[in-house]
């Protein structure tokens, strides 16, 4: 991947920059908590962190208004956060206590809020693109202007119901983007080695949809191409497609011991591309914030996510009569 | 301050590894990322990053340890200049043990009194009738409730211009417009992925498979998707819409078109199964169907569409989910059957009069829920059972049936419960062999014959 200068710098305010780097921030420090924890023995099972894409979901976050949906792959912790979730509700989820967005029945990969319109986080890969193709369509039958950001990676991006969906997307006009986050490994197979057609967002073309690569790991340059993406799909243009070469720093899931790449590749990569980091440069080098004024802020997150941890482990089980409720409406 | 480094969980299994080897020694700096030991898990072995700062103050567990414990602390971290407090290393688990929940008691063992049983009219006495088939009662109701309420919508395969493959959906496209009539593409896991969606966003839509065969490509979403997120989101968004389509074997067009998906769908926890017999059930149970806050899966039947019953005329007329109907009653033994199996269990109950044997008729109408009571109150009085299905044998309703009675009514009985189903066989083509594969009524009477000892 060539290393890309983000155009919109010029354009980017001071608060923006600091939003930006305070959303990442969280995702980073929660997903690390969320490793320690889970290393406790306090959050079982499948735990999928999202250290070094935070860059995607927050630049796109930022291209959105009131009323717009997401869904996402069991890969979530950073949706979740950076579309308004609270910390706490997220945490006790991967801890299954009471207090979690799903009172504890859901767990890391199913997670929810209506009120946030985060219409999952869903265990199925390539699941939840046809989902949220459809969550678009409710959006068009009712006139609206809202649009859907129906994010997968690039495991899922070779699943026949993608396809499916491509085509009904494009035939209906549906108001949906989707967002291929290609961090490059889908668990321990690299793109290379699953396909030939490695131009993921390309496909779209066989079915009339418009779509474009995007460095992932630059904040402005995901905001840039989101509000591209945005403009088209309210206009009624229908679908788009945004592939963002992103990096995960972790394993597939905690139980990876990602052999499938070198140390190397991953410390290159958190060296020179980092998306926190590049937006703590521009700060910096920009005058726009002192080391104080960031480590203010890191304070902050730090607060934030440390409170959740608490939440999380004091907050209790559910009581074991939730095991018969939210079967039926 | 001094931090303790903890033997961690890496795996969703792991109780317990192997500190395989260090890569850090006392003294050495460590920032968070730093690799500081490898571990092996019971999957593999594990590079272990350091989450906080410091100085390696005390390694307490040397490399090469097996069956270290997770949470044991295995080395201590210090800040520069600190010593190591002297109980390092003393603490207990850092794991906090979750606050403790009550255990609810052990449901008591359900008393074997006579269930109450509701067997009211599905309608008023009087009500004027007319005569319709399936086919027609099927539309009537999708009509209705599209008319009624703006967020039902059909999509499906030829559900417009076409006209309903089956010609279920006749007409419809002129009254309502191809917004709420949508013809879809060939795929079937695209489409109900799309509407599971559409669902979740607030409408309420009806999906045709042209034949529940075909459902199958689209399974994942009917169960994953629709029938599990209610639960997933602690009751925050769940999926209000209808799976239907003509379901079981039709006629002569062999194994991968004729199956019975009655027992696979009644099994999930978070779907409704309806599987209607009459034309007046198809209608009052569709609407119900449609107005439902949950995923309804709704299993037709293509040889019964074409068939006429009588079905009352009234505005608004719906059948509630989980009431059975007692067709045709009777004291000698109890036949349970629903949707096409009717025809076999009412056949030979008419038989079986002829002989003597006075049989209570029972359908179901709807798999999940299931109406167990009015099948206990039954047995309390007939002492025996019989199921009719059209499905396979193995995990059978007939076989849920059984059990459920043994457990509830075993004092009753004067018989081992029979179940006729089709036979365990994918569907032939030939005609002889396919009428041989399905349930016959002539098994229906062998077996009622069996249980009452004629």
């Amino acid at each position: 991947m060539a290393a890309r200068k983000p155009a919109a710098q010029a354009n980017v305010s001071k608060e923006e920059l600091l939003s930006y780097y305070r959303d990442m921030l969280l995702i980073r420090r929660f997903e690390e908590k969320a490793g320690q924890l889970y290393g406790m023995g306090l959050i079982g099972g499948f735990c999928h962190l999202y250290i070094g894409q935070e860059a995607v979901v927050v630049g796109l976050e930022a291209c959105t208004k009131e009323g717009d949906k997401r869904v996402t792959s069991y890969r979530d912790h950073g949706h979740m956060l950076a579309c308004g979730m609270d910390a706490n509700g997220v945490m006790a989820e991967l801890t299954g206590r009471e207090g979690g967005y799903s009172k504890g029945k859901g767990g890391s990969m199913h997670m929810f809020s209506k009120e946030k319109h985060f219409y999952g986080g869903h265990g199925i890969v390539g699941a939840q693109v046809p989902l949220g193709a459809g969550l678009a369509f409710s959006d068009k039958y009712r006139g609206n202007d809202n649009v859907t950001f129906a994010y997968f990676g690039d495991g899922a991006a070779n699943q026949g119901q993608v396809y499916e969906t491509y085509n009904m997307a494009e035939l209906w006009d549906l108001p949906v983007i989707f967002v291929i986050e290609n961090n490059q490994y889908a668990m321990g197979t690299s793109v290379a080695r699953s396909t030939k057609s490695t131009s993921l967002y390309g496909r779209g073309e066989a079915y009339g949809i418009k779509g474009e690569e995007v460095d992932g790991m630059s904040v402005l340059a995901v905001k840039e191409a989101g509000e591209r993406a945005v403009a088209h799909c309210r206009a009624g243009k229908g679908p788009y497609i945004l592939e963002v070469k992103t990096y995960r720093y972790r394993g597939h899931s905690m139980s990876d011991p990602a052999k499938y790449r070198t140390r190397e590749e991953v410390q290159k990569m958190r060296e020179e591309r980092d998306p926190i980091e590049q937006i703590r440069a521009m700060l910096l080098t920009g005058s726009h914030a002192s080391e104080d004024d960031l480590k203010k802020i890191d304070k902050e997150i730090k607060d934030i996510v440390n409170e959740s941890a608490e939440f999380a482990k004091t907050s209790p089980e559910p009581a074991l009569d939730e095991l018969w409720t939210d079967i039926y409406a | 301050m001094a931090t303790e480094i903890l033997m961690p969980a890496l795996s969703p299994t792991m109780e317990e590894g192997t500190l395989a080897k260090w890569l850090k020694k006392e003294g050495d700096t460590i920032s968070a990322g730093d690799i500081i030991a490898e571990i092996e898990t019971d999957k593999a072995t594990m590079e272990f990053e350091a989450v906080d700062e410091g100085i390696m103050g005390k390694i307490l567990i040397a490399e090469g340890t097996e069956n270290v414990k997770v949470n044991t602390p295995i080395a201590v971290l210090v800040e520069d200049g600190e010593e190591v407090p002297a109980d390092a290393g003393q603490s207990a688990p850092a794991a906090e043990a979750a606050p403790a929940v009550a255990a609810a008691p052990a449901p008591a063992a359900a008393a074997p009194a006579a269930p109450k049983v509701d067997q009211s009219p599905d309608w008023p006495e009087g009500t004027p009738m007319k005569t319709q088939t399936v086919r027609e009662a099927l539309r009537d109701a999708m009509a209705e409730e599209m008319r009624r309420d703006p967020d039902v919508f059909l999509m499906g395969e030829e559900v417009g211009e076409y006209q309903g493959a089956y010609k279920i959906s006749q007409g419809m496209l002129d009254e309502f417009g191809s917004k709420r009539v949508i013809d879809t593409p060939i795929t079937e896991h695209g489409f109900a992925g799309i509407a599971t969606g559409a669902a979740f966003g607030g409408l309420k839509p009806i999906v045709e498979f042209m034949t529940f065969n075909f459902a199958m490509q689209a399974i994942d979403h009917i169960i994953n998707s629709a029938a599990k997120t209610l639960y997933m989101s602690g009751g925050q968004m769940g999926a209000p819409m209808v799976f239907r389509g003509p379901n079981g074997a039709a006629a002569r067009v062999g194994a991968q078109h004729s199956q019975d998906y009655a027992a696979w769908y009644a099994q999930i926890p978070g779907l409704k199964v309806v599987m209607p017999y009459s034309a007046a059930d198809y209608k009052g149970l569709m609407k119900q169907a449609i107005r439902d806050p949950n995923p309804v899966i709704f299993l037709e039947n293509e040889i019964l569409y074409g068939k006429s019953f009588e079905v009352p005329v009234l505005d608004d007329f719906t059948i509630p989910f989980g009431k059975a109907k007692v067709c045709r009653s009777g004291n000698d033994v109890t036949i349970v059957s629903f949707g096409i199996g009717m025809t076999y269990a009412l056949e030979a109950a008419e038989k079986l009069a002829e002989d003597g044997i006075d049989a209570e008729v029972i359908d179901l109408r709807t798999l999940r829920p299931l109406d167990y009571d009015t099948v206990i109150a039954s047995v309390m009085k007939t002492n025996r059972m019989v199921t009719v299905e059209e499905g396979w044998p193995v995990g059978s309703i007939g076989n849920h049936l059984s059990a459920y009675v043994m457990t509830h009514a075993f004092d009753y009985l004067d018989a081992p419960v029979l179940n006729c189903t089709g036979k365990d066989v994918p569907m032939p083509y030939a005609a002889n062999l396919e009428k041989h594969a399905l349930v016959t009524t002539a098994e229906v009477i062998d077996a009622v014959k069996q249980v009452t000892y004629r």
